[in-house]
Protein backbone atom coordinates (compact mmCIF):
# COMPACT_ATOMS: atom_id res chain seq x y z
CA UNK A 1 0.00 0.00 0.00
CA UNK A 2 1.41 3.69 -1.25
CA UNK A 3 1.03 5.90 1.52
CA UNK A 4 0.24 9.76 -0.03
CA UNK A 5 0.92 12.06 3.02
CA UNK A 6 -1.47 14.92 3.67
CA UNK A 7 -0.43 17.66 5.66
CA UNK A 8 -2.37 20.04 4.35
CA UNK A 9 -0.30 21.44 1.37
CA UNK A 10 -2.31 20.61 -1.74
CA UNK A 11 -3.56 18.18 -4.52
CA UNK A 12 -3.30 14.77 -2.48
CA UNK A 13 -6.42 13.71 -4.23
CA UNK A 14 -4.65 14.16 -7.66
CA UNK A 15 -1.75 11.94 -6.50
CA UNK A 16 -4.14 9.38 -5.10
CA UNK A 17 -6.41 9.52 -8.53
CA UNK A 18 -2.69 9.31 -10.38
CA UNK A 19 -1.49 6.10 -8.49
CA UNK A 20 -5.34 4.39 -8.38
CA UNK A 21 -5.70 4.92 -12.49
CA UNK A 22 -2.42 2.96 -12.94
CA UNK A 23 -3.72 0.57 -10.76
CA UNK A 24 -1.48 0.71 -7.81
CA UNK A 25 -3.13 0.33 -4.32
CA UNK A 26 -2.79 3.65 -2.50
CA UNK A 27 -4.51 5.88 0.31
CA UNK A 28 -4.17 9.01 1.95
CA UNK A 29 -2.22 9.23 5.28
CA UNK A 30 -3.15 11.74 7.53
CA UNK A 31 -2.28 10.56 10.83
CA UNK A 32 1.83 9.59 11.62
CA UNK A 33 0.85 6.40 12.86
CA UNK A 34 -0.78 4.87 9.61
CA UNK A 35 2.32 5.57 8.14
CA UNK A 36 4.09 2.28 9.44
CA UNK A 37 1.32 0.39 7.58
CA UNK A 38 2.72 1.65 4.21
CA UNK A 39 4.95 0.08 2.03
CA UNK A 40 5.95 3.15 -0.14
CA UNK A 41 5.42 6.47 0.98
CA UNK A 42 4.54 9.62 -1.51
CA UNK A 43 5.04 13.43 -0.08
CA UNK A 44 3.38 15.66 -2.27
CA UNK A 45 2.65 19.45 -2.10
CA UNK A 46 1.95 22.29 -3.30
CA UNK A 47 2.76 26.09 -1.41
CA UNK A 48 5.89 27.61 0.46
CA UNK A 49 8.49 26.02 2.31
CA UNK A 50 8.01 26.98 5.70
CA UNK A 51 4.76 26.22 6.10
CA UNK A 52 5.19 22.77 4.60
CA UNK A 53 7.92 21.90 7.53
CA UNK A 54 5.41 23.40 9.92
CA UNK A 55 2.51 21.51 8.73
CA UNK A 56 4.54 18.88 8.59
CA UNK A 57 5.85 18.99 12.46
CA UNK A 58 2.68 19.67 13.79
CA UNK A 59 1.43 16.58 12.84
CA UNK A 60 4.49 14.66 13.93
CA UNK A 61 5.63 13.47 10.44
CA UNK A 62 9.20 14.53 10.44
CA UNK A 63 9.80 11.97 13.11
CA UNK A 64 8.13 9.32 11.56
CA UNK A 65 9.18 9.55 8.16
CA UNK A 66 12.87 9.49 9.02
CA UNK A 67 11.68 6.54 10.38
CA UNK A 68 9.69 4.75 8.02
CA UNK A 69 11.90 5.99 4.86
CA UNK A 70 15.61 6.93 6.19
CA UNK A 71 15.88 3.67 8.94
CA UNK A 72 13.37 1.19 7.37
CA UNK A 73 14.42 2.43 3.36
CA UNK A 74 11.35 2.36 2.33
CA UNK A 75 10.61 4.09 -1.49
CA UNK A 76 9.45 7.37 -0.92
CA UNK A 77 8.94 9.79 -3.53
CA UNK A 78 8.95 13.56 -2.83
CA UNK A 79 6.58 15.52 -5.78
CA UNK A 80 7.35 19.36 -6.00
CA UNK A 81 7.76 20.95 -2.75
CA UNK A 82 7.64 17.18 -1.15
CA UNK A 83 10.99 17.18 -3.09
CA UNK A 84 12.00 20.77 -1.88
CA UNK A 85 11.55 19.25 1.49
CA UNK A 86 13.77 16.55 1.51
CA UNK A 87 16.46 19.29 1.07
CA UNK A 88 18.84 20.79 3.79
CA UNK A 89 17.25 24.29 3.79
CA UNK A 90 15.42 26.12 1.52
CA UNK A 91 15.33 30.22 1.47
CA UNK A 92 11.58 31.00 0.52
CA UNK A 93 10.86 33.49 2.80
CA UNK A 94 13.52 33.85 5.12
CA UNK A 95 15.87 30.75 5.86
CA UNK A 96 13.97 27.08 6.84
CA UNK A 97 15.38 24.05 7.66
CA UNK A 98 14.52 21.05 5.80
CA UNK A 99 14.03 17.29 6.29
CA UNK A 100 17.72 17.53 5.44
CA UNK A 101 18.10 13.74 3.34
CA UNK A 102 20.06 15.41 0.61
CA UNK A 103 22.51 17.59 0.31
CA UNK A 104 20.80 20.41 -1.36
CA UNK A 105 20.05 23.94 -0.78
CA UNK A 106 16.52 25.20 -2.48
CA UNK A 107 16.83 28.75 -4.00
CA UNK A 108 14.70 31.07 -6.25
CA UNK A 109 14.63 30.54 -9.83
CA UNK A 110 16.60 33.73 -10.76
CA UNK A 111 14.44 36.66 -12.58
CA UNK A 112 17.52 38.37 -14.17
CA UNK A 113 17.59 35.53 -16.68
CA UNK A 114 14.36 37.10 -18.68
CA UNK A 115 12.03 34.21 -17.33
CA UNK A 116 9.07 35.00 -15.77
CA UNK A 117 8.65 33.30 -12.74
CA UNK A 118 6.74 31.20 -11.53
CA UNK A 119 8.17 28.72 -14.06
CA UNK A 120 4.46 27.24 -14.92
CA UNK A 121 3.63 24.86 -17.81
CA UNK A 122 5.28 22.15 -19.80
CA UNK A 123 8.87 21.69 -20.25
CA UNK A 124 10.71 19.14 -21.57
CA UNK A 125 13.79 17.64 -19.32
CA UNK A 126 16.78 16.04 -19.97
CA UNK A 127 17.47 12.45 -18.43
CA UNK A 128 21.11 12.76 -16.95
CA UNK A 129 21.94 8.79 -16.23
CA UNK A 130 19.71 5.66 -15.86
CA UNK A 131 17.20 5.51 -13.48
CA UNK A 132 14.37 3.23 -12.33
CA UNK A 133 11.24 6.20 -12.80
CA UNK A 134 11.63 6.89 -16.31
CA UNK A 135 12.71 5.42 -19.75
CA UNK A 136 16.24 6.23 -20.31
CA UNK A 137 16.11 7.34 -23.79
CA UNK A 138 13.85 10.69 -24.71
CA UNK A 139 13.52 14.13 -23.28
CA UNK A 140 9.57 14.48 -21.91
CA UNK A 141 7.76 17.12 -21.64
CA UNK A 142 6.41 17.73 -17.65
CA UNK A 143 4.58 19.65 -16.16
CA UNK A 144 5.67 22.04 -13.58
CA UNK A 145 4.78 25.27 -11.11
CA UNK A 146 7.46 26.42 -9.10
CA UNK A 147 9.39 29.67 -8.35
CA UNK A 148 12.14 27.68 -5.99
CA UNK A 149 14.59 24.98 -7.46
CA UNK A 150 16.98 22.04 -5.54
CA UNK A 151 20.20 23.26 -5.91
CA UNK A 152 22.84 20.32 -4.89
CA UNK A 153 26.60 20.30 -5.60
CA UNK A 154 25.84 15.88 -5.27
CA UNK A 155 25.77 15.70 -9.09
CA UNK A 156 25.33 11.43 -8.46
CA UNK A 157 22.09 12.37 -7.70
CA UNK A 158 20.33 14.32 -10.05
CA UNK A 159 18.89 11.74 -12.76
CA UNK A 160 17.06 14.37 -14.91
CA UNK A 161 17.65 18.38 -15.24
CA UNK A 162 15.57 20.94 -16.90
CA UNK A 163 16.52 24.24 -17.99
CA UNK A 164 14.57 27.60 -17.34
CA UNK A 165 16.67 30.59 -16.99
CA UNK A 166 19.34 27.73 -15.38
CA UNK A 167 19.81 24.51 -15.62
CA UNK A 168 17.78 22.96 -12.35
CA UNK A 169 17.53 19.72 -10.98
CA UNK A 170 14.20 18.12 -12.25
CA UNK A 171 14.45 14.49 -10.64
CA UNK A 172 16.37 13.09 -7.96
CA UNK A 173 17.15 9.19 -7.05
CA UNK A 174 19.36 8.12 -3.75
CA UNK A 175 19.17 4.85 -3.06
CA UNK A 176 15.18 4.22 -1.82
CA UNK A 177 14.83 8.36 -2.39
CA UNK A 178 13.34 9.36 -4.78
CA UNK A 179 12.04 13.02 -6.38
CA UNK A 180 10.49 14.73 -8.63
CA UNK A 181 10.37 18.74 -9.47
CA UNK A 182 7.44 18.64 -11.67
CA UNK A 183 4.03 17.31 -11.31
CA UNK A 184 4.02 13.62 -12.43
CA UNK A 185 -0.24 13.22 -11.35
CA UNK A 186 -0.68 16.38 -13.80
CA UNK A 187 2.10 15.07 -17.16
CA UNK A 188 -0.23 12.81 -18.88
CA UNK A 189 1.30 9.38 -19.85
CA UNK A 190 4.75 10.80 -19.14
CA UNK A 191 4.47 11.23 -15.44
CA UNK A 192 1.71 8.49 -14.79
CA UNK A 193 4.46 6.34 -16.20
CA UNK A 194 6.48 7.67 -13.26
CA UNK A 195 3.92 6.58 -10.64
CA UNK A 196 3.83 3.36 -12.14
CA UNK A 197 7.43 2.88 -11.74
CA UNK A 198 7.09 4.02 -8.44
CA UNK A 199 4.71 1.67 -7.14
CA UNK A 200 7.06 -1.33 -8.94
CA UNK A 201 10.00 -0.40 -7.73
CA UNK A 202 12.03 -2.95 -5.56
CA UNK A 203 13.29 -2.35 -2.50
CA UNK A 204 16.69 0.19 -2.54
CA UNK A 205 19.63 -0.29 -4.01
CA UNK A 206 22.22 1.76 -2.07
CA UNK A 207 24.08 4.22 -3.55
CA UNK B 1 11.92 25.17 -23.08
CA UNK B 2 8.61 25.64 -22.17
CA UNK B 3 6.05 24.87 -24.23
CA UNK B 4 2.79 27.19 -25.76
CA UNK B 5 0.08 25.54 -24.40
CA UNK B 6 -3.22 24.39 -26.70
CA UNK B 7 -6.42 24.05 -24.82
CA UNK B 8 -9.79 23.12 -25.48
CA UNK B 9 -12.65 24.83 -23.50
CA UNK B 10 -15.21 23.80 -22.35
CA UNK B 11 -18.61 25.55 -21.43
CA UNK B 12 -20.71 23.55 -18.90
CA UNK B 13 -24.32 24.40 -18.57
CA UNK B 14 -26.83 22.28 -16.52
CA UNK B 15 -24.41 20.00 -16.50
CA UNK B 16 -24.01 19.29 -20.14
CA UNK B 17 -21.67 20.83 -22.88
CA UNK B 18 -22.43 23.08 -24.57
CA UNK B 19 -21.84 24.84 -27.94
CA UNK B 20 -21.42 29.00 -27.21
CA UNK B 21 -22.07 31.59 -29.81
CA UNK B 22 -21.36 35.07 -28.90
CA UNK B 23 -22.01 34.00 -25.58
CA UNK B 24 -25.83 33.97 -25.74
CA UNK B 25 -26.74 30.88 -27.92
CA UNK B 26 -25.94 27.33 -26.49
CA UNK B 27 -26.25 24.19 -28.46
CA UNK B 28 -26.18 21.15 -25.97
CA UNK B 29 -23.26 18.46 -27.10
CA UNK B 30 -23.54 16.24 -24.41
CA UNK B 31 -22.16 14.60 -21.37
CA UNK B 32 -18.80 16.05 -19.91
CA UNK B 33 -17.57 12.62 -18.76
CA UNK B 34 -17.67 10.95 -21.77
CA UNK B 35 -16.23 13.90 -23.76
CA UNK B 36 -13.37 14.00 -21.14
CA UNK B 37 -12.00 10.49 -22.08
CA UNK B 38 -11.97 11.43 -25.59
CA UNK B 39 -9.67 14.68 -24.78
CA UNK B 40 -7.70 12.68 -22.56
CA UNK B 41 -7.06 10.22 -25.28
CA UNK B 42 -5.84 12.95 -27.36
CA UNK B 43 -3.39 13.87 -24.66
CA UNK B 44 -4.33 17.56 -24.36
CA UNK B 45 -2.26 20.07 -22.75
CA UNK B 46 -4.52 21.59 -20.43
CA UNK B 47 -8.58 21.84 -19.81
CA UNK B 48 -10.61 24.56 -19.07
CA UNK B 49 -14.40 23.86 -18.08
CA UNK B 50 -16.47 27.10 -17.71
CA UNK B 51 -20.09 26.96 -15.99
CA UNK B 52 -22.31 28.79 -17.98
CA UNK B 53 -25.33 27.52 -15.59
CA UNK B 54 -27.89 30.36 -14.51
CA UNK B 55 -30.14 27.65 -12.71
CA UNK B 56 -28.96 25.57 -9.79
CA UNK B 57 -29.60 22.05 -11.12
CA UNK B 58 -27.48 19.75 -13.12
CA UNK B 59 -29.01 17.09 -15.42
CA UNK B 60 -26.13 14.89 -17.01
CA UNK B 61 -28.98 13.30 -18.75
CA UNK B 62 -27.06 9.88 -18.73
CA UNK B 63 -29.17 7.47 -16.70
CA UNK B 64 -27.03 4.71 -17.80
CA UNK B 65 -23.53 6.04 -16.13
CA UNK B 66 -23.45 4.13 -13.34
CA UNK B 67 -21.77 7.24 -11.52
CA UNK B 68 -24.41 8.79 -9.84
CA UNK B 69 -25.80 12.09 -8.25
CA UNK B 70 -23.32 14.13 -10.31
CA UNK B 71 -25.93 16.92 -9.68
CA UNK B 72 -23.57 19.71 -9.19
CA UNK B 73 -20.17 21.38 -10.63
CA UNK B 74 -18.31 19.67 -7.23
CA UNK B 75 -19.09 16.04 -8.22
CA UNK B 76 -18.30 16.88 -12.29
CA UNK B 77 -15.14 18.21 -10.91
CA UNK B 78 -14.36 14.79 -8.78
CA UNK B 79 -14.88 12.95 -12.03
CA UNK B 80 -12.98 13.92 -14.50
CA UNK B 81 -9.75 14.50 -12.10
CA UNK B 82 -10.44 10.73 -11.20
CA UNK B 83 -9.26 10.03 -15.50
CA UNK B 84 -7.89 13.36 -16.47
CA UNK B 85 -3.94 13.84 -15.69
CA UNK B 86 -3.13 17.59 -16.95
CA UNK B 87 -4.31 20.35 -15.28
CA UNK B 88 -7.76 21.40 -14.53
CA UNK B 89 -8.85 24.45 -14.78
CA UNK B 90 -12.69 25.45 -13.49
CA UNK B 91 -14.49 28.70 -13.69
CA UNK B 92 -18.28 29.78 -13.56
CA UNK B 93 -19.96 31.49 -10.52
CA UNK B 94 -16.85 31.80 -8.06
CA UNK B 95 -17.42 34.09 -5.79
CA UNK B 96 -15.64 32.69 -2.45
CA UNK B 97 -12.07 31.57 -1.39
CA UNK B 98 -14.61 28.47 0.32
CA UNK B 99 -15.76 28.13 -3.87
CA UNK B 100 -12.47 28.08 -4.24
CA UNK B 101 -11.14 25.81 -1.62
CA UNK B 102 -13.77 23.51 -2.70
CA UNK B 103 -12.74 23.22 -5.87
CA UNK B 104 -9.03 22.17 -5.53
CA UNK B 105 -10.20 19.89 -3.11
CA UNK B 106 -12.20 17.86 -5.64
CA UNK B 107 -8.84 18.15 -8.13
CA UNK B 108 -8.84 21.63 -9.52
CA UNK B 109 -6.05 22.98 -9.79
CA UNK B 110 -6.61 26.26 -11.24
CA UNK B 111 -9.71 28.22 -11.01
CA UNK B 112 -11.15 31.59 -13.01
CA UNK B 113 -12.74 34.36 -11.80
CA UNK B 114 -14.72 36.73 -13.31
CA UNK B 115 -17.32 38.74 -11.88
CA UNK B 116 -16.10 38.51 -8.15
CA UNK B 117 -12.61 40.19 -9.78
CA UNK B 118 -14.56 42.89 -10.67
CA UNK B 119 -16.77 43.61 -8.27
CA UNK B 120 -14.02 43.63 -5.69
CA UNK B 121 -10.61 43.26 -7.31
CA UNK B 122 -9.04 42.42 -3.37
CA UNK B 123 -10.69 39.56 -4.34
CA UNK B 124 -8.02 38.50 -6.83
CA UNK B 125 -4.72 39.26 -4.07
CA UNK B 126 -6.80 37.32 -1.21
CA UNK B 127 -7.34 34.23 -3.11
CA UNK B 128 -3.92 34.30 -4.64
CA UNK B 129 -2.52 34.79 -0.84
CA UNK B 130 -4.21 31.55 -0.01
CA UNK B 131 -3.93 29.20 -3.34
CA UNK B 132 -1.07 30.99 -4.55
CA UNK B 133 -1.15 33.22 -7.49
CA UNK B 134 -0.42 30.13 -9.63
CA UNK B 135 -4.11 28.91 -9.00
CA UNK B 136 -5.91 32.05 -9.98
CA UNK B 137 -6.97 32.59 -13.33
CA UNK B 138 -8.37 35.87 -14.12
CA UNK B 139 -10.97 35.58 -16.64
CA UNK B 140 -11.55 38.77 -19.07
CA UNK B 141 -14.05 38.89 -21.54
CA UNK B 142 -14.73 41.53 -23.78
CA UNK B 143 -16.19 42.69 -26.91
CA UNK B 144 -16.16 45.96 -29.52
CA UNK B 145 -18.66 49.07 -28.01
CA UNK B 146 -18.41 51.65 -30.37
CA UNK B 147 -14.84 50.58 -31.63
CA UNK B 148 -13.50 50.57 -27.80
CA UNK B 149 -12.61 46.93 -26.42
CA UNK B 150 -15.10 47.21 -23.23
CA UNK B 151 -14.69 44.07 -20.56
CA UNK B 152 -18.13 42.60 -20.18
CA UNK B 153 -19.21 41.07 -16.55
CA UNK B 154 -19.73 37.65 -16.16
CA UNK B 155 -19.68 37.61 -20.12
CA UNK B 156 -22.78 40.01 -20.22
CA UNK B 157 -22.49 43.08 -18.28
CA UNK B 158 -21.18 46.28 -20.15
CA UNK B 159 -18.18 47.84 -17.78
CA UNK B 160 -16.66 50.77 -18.04
CA UNK B 161 -12.67 48.72 -17.80
CA UNK B 162 -10.15 48.23 -20.60
CA UNK B 163 -9.20 44.74 -21.04
CA UNK B 164 -5.87 45.36 -21.59
CA UNK B 165 -5.41 47.65 -18.13
CA UNK B 166 -7.86 45.67 -16.38
CA UNK B 167 -5.01 42.36 -17.32
CA UNK B 168 -2.43 44.76 -15.58
CA UNK B 169 -4.28 45.28 -12.75
CA UNK B 170 -5.50 42.04 -12.23
CA UNK B 171 -1.52 40.82 -12.67
CA UNK B 172 -0.33 43.24 -10.13
CA UNK B 173 -3.37 42.50 -7.67
CA UNK B 174 -2.20 39.17 -7.72
CA UNK B 175 -3.49 36.34 -10.45
CA UNK B 176 -1.27 34.44 -12.19
CA UNK B 177 -2.85 33.73 -15.16
CA UNK B 178 -5.32 36.09 -17.93
CA UNK B 179 -7.86 34.44 -19.85
CA UNK B 180 -8.66 36.57 -22.10
CA UNK B 181 -11.99 35.96 -24.58
CA UNK B 182 -13.29 37.97 -27.08
CA UNK B 183 -17.24 37.85 -26.90
CA UNK B 184 -17.72 39.45 -30.05
CA UNK B 185 -15.61 36.36 -31.83
CA UNK B 186 -17.12 33.77 -29.90
CA UNK B 187 -18.58 30.37 -31.93
CA UNK B 188 -18.00 32.79 -35.26
CA UNK B 189 -14.92 31.25 -36.40
CA UNK B 190 -13.25 34.16 -37.80
CA UNK B 191 -9.98 33.81 -36.30
CA UNK B 192 -8.46 35.76 -32.73
CA UNK B 193 -8.70 39.19 -32.03
CA UNK B 194 -5.04 38.95 -32.53
CA UNK B 195 -4.17 43.14 -32.30
CA UNK B 196 -5.76 42.80 -28.97
CA UNK B 197 -4.49 39.45 -27.83
CA UNK B 198 -0.73 41.25 -28.96
CA UNK B 199 -1.36 43.87 -26.68
CA UNK B 200 -2.48 42.22 -23.79
CA UNK B 201 0.44 39.67 -24.16
CA UNK B 202 2.83 42.23 -24.11
CA UNK B 203 1.33 44.25 -21.12
CA UNK B 204 1.72 41.77 -18.90
CA UNK B 205 4.51 39.16 -17.48
CA UNK B 206 1.77 36.37 -16.35
CA UNK B 207 0.76 33.93 -19.20
CA UNK B 208 -1.83 34.83 -21.02
CA UNK B 209 -4.27 32.56 -22.15
CA UNK B 210 -5.90 33.78 -26.02
CA UNK B 211 -9.63 32.01 -26.91
CA UNK B 212 -12.27 33.08 -29.03
CA UNK B 213 -12.72 32.99 -33.28
CA UNK B 214 -11.08 30.00 -33.72
CA UNK B 215 -12.38 28.29 -36.62
CA UNK B 216 -9.32 26.70 -38.85
CA UNK B 217 -5.89 25.68 -37.57
CA UNK B 218 -4.32 28.57 -39.28
CA UNK B 219 -6.13 30.51 -36.77
CA UNK B 220 -4.04 28.94 -33.88
CA UNK B 221 -1.08 29.36 -35.70
CA UNK B 222 -1.58 32.94 -36.53
CA UNK B 223 -2.23 33.78 -33.00
CA UNK B 224 0.48 32.07 -31.73
CA UNK B 225 2.73 33.19 -34.45
CA UNK B 226 1.80 36.77 -34.26
CA UNK B 227 1.57 37.17 -30.55
CA UNK B 228 3.56 36.62 -27.21
CA UNK B 229 0.57 34.75 -25.77
CA UNK B 230 1.57 30.92 -23.91
CA UNK B 231 -2.08 29.64 -24.62
CA UNK B 232 -3.82 29.23 -27.59
CA UNK B 233 -7.40 27.56 -26.41
CA UNK B 234 -10.36 27.23 -28.49
CA UNK B 235 -13.65 25.68 -27.72
CA UNK B 236 -16.25 24.54 -30.81
CA UNK B 237 -13.02 23.39 -33.49
CA UNK B 238 -12.50 20.89 -31.50
CA UNK B 239 -16.17 19.60 -30.99
CA UNK B 240 -16.65 20.16 -34.64
CA UNK B 241 -13.91 18.63 -36.79
CA UNK B 242 -12.57 14.77 -36.74
CA UNK B 243 -9.71 14.40 -34.57
CA UNK B 244 -9.08 18.33 -34.18
CA UNK B 245 -6.70 18.43 -31.25
CA UNK B 246 -4.25 16.02 -32.49
CA UNK B 247 -4.21 17.40 -35.93
CA UNK B 248 -3.71 21.19 -34.85
CA UNK B 249 -1.01 20.43 -32.67
CA UNK B 250 0.93 18.59 -35.42
CA UNK B 251 -0.04 21.92 -38.08
CA UNK B 252 1.77 24.04 -35.14
CA UNK B 253 4.87 21.31 -34.76
CA UNK B 254 5.03 21.61 -38.87
CA UNK B 255 4.72 25.71 -38.82
CA UNK B 256 7.18 25.87 -35.86
CA UNK B 257 5.35 26.88 -32.88
CA UNK B 258 7.05 24.92 -30.10
CA UNK B 259 4.18 23.32 -28.53
CA UNK B 260 4.12 19.85 -26.36
CA UNK B 261 4.64 16.79 -28.18
CA UNK B 262 5.20 13.32 -26.11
Amino acid sequence: MIGIIDYGMGNVQSVLNGFEYVGAAAQVIEKRDDLSACSRIVLPGVGAFGVGMEALRKRGFIEALREEVIEQNKPFLGICLGMQLICRESFEFGRHDGLGWIDAVVRRIPDNTGVCIPHMGWDDITVRRGNRLLDASGSPDMYFVHSYYVDTADSRIITATCRYGLEFTAMIEKGNIYAVQFHPEKSQAAGLGILRRFAEVKEAVCC
Amino acid sequence: MLKRRLIPVLFLKNGLIVRSETFSYHQNLGNPLDEVKRYNDWNVDELIYVDISREKYYDLRRDDLRVTGKNNILDIIREISKVCFAPLTFGGGIRTLEDIRERIRRGADKVTINTAAIEDPSFITRSAREFGSQCIVVSIDYRYMNGAPKVYKGGAEETDLDPVAWAVEAEKRGAGEIFLNAIDRDGMANGYDVGMIGKAAKSVTIPVIACGGAGTFRDLIDVARNTTVSAVAAGNIFHFTEMAYPRAKDNMIRNGIGVRTN
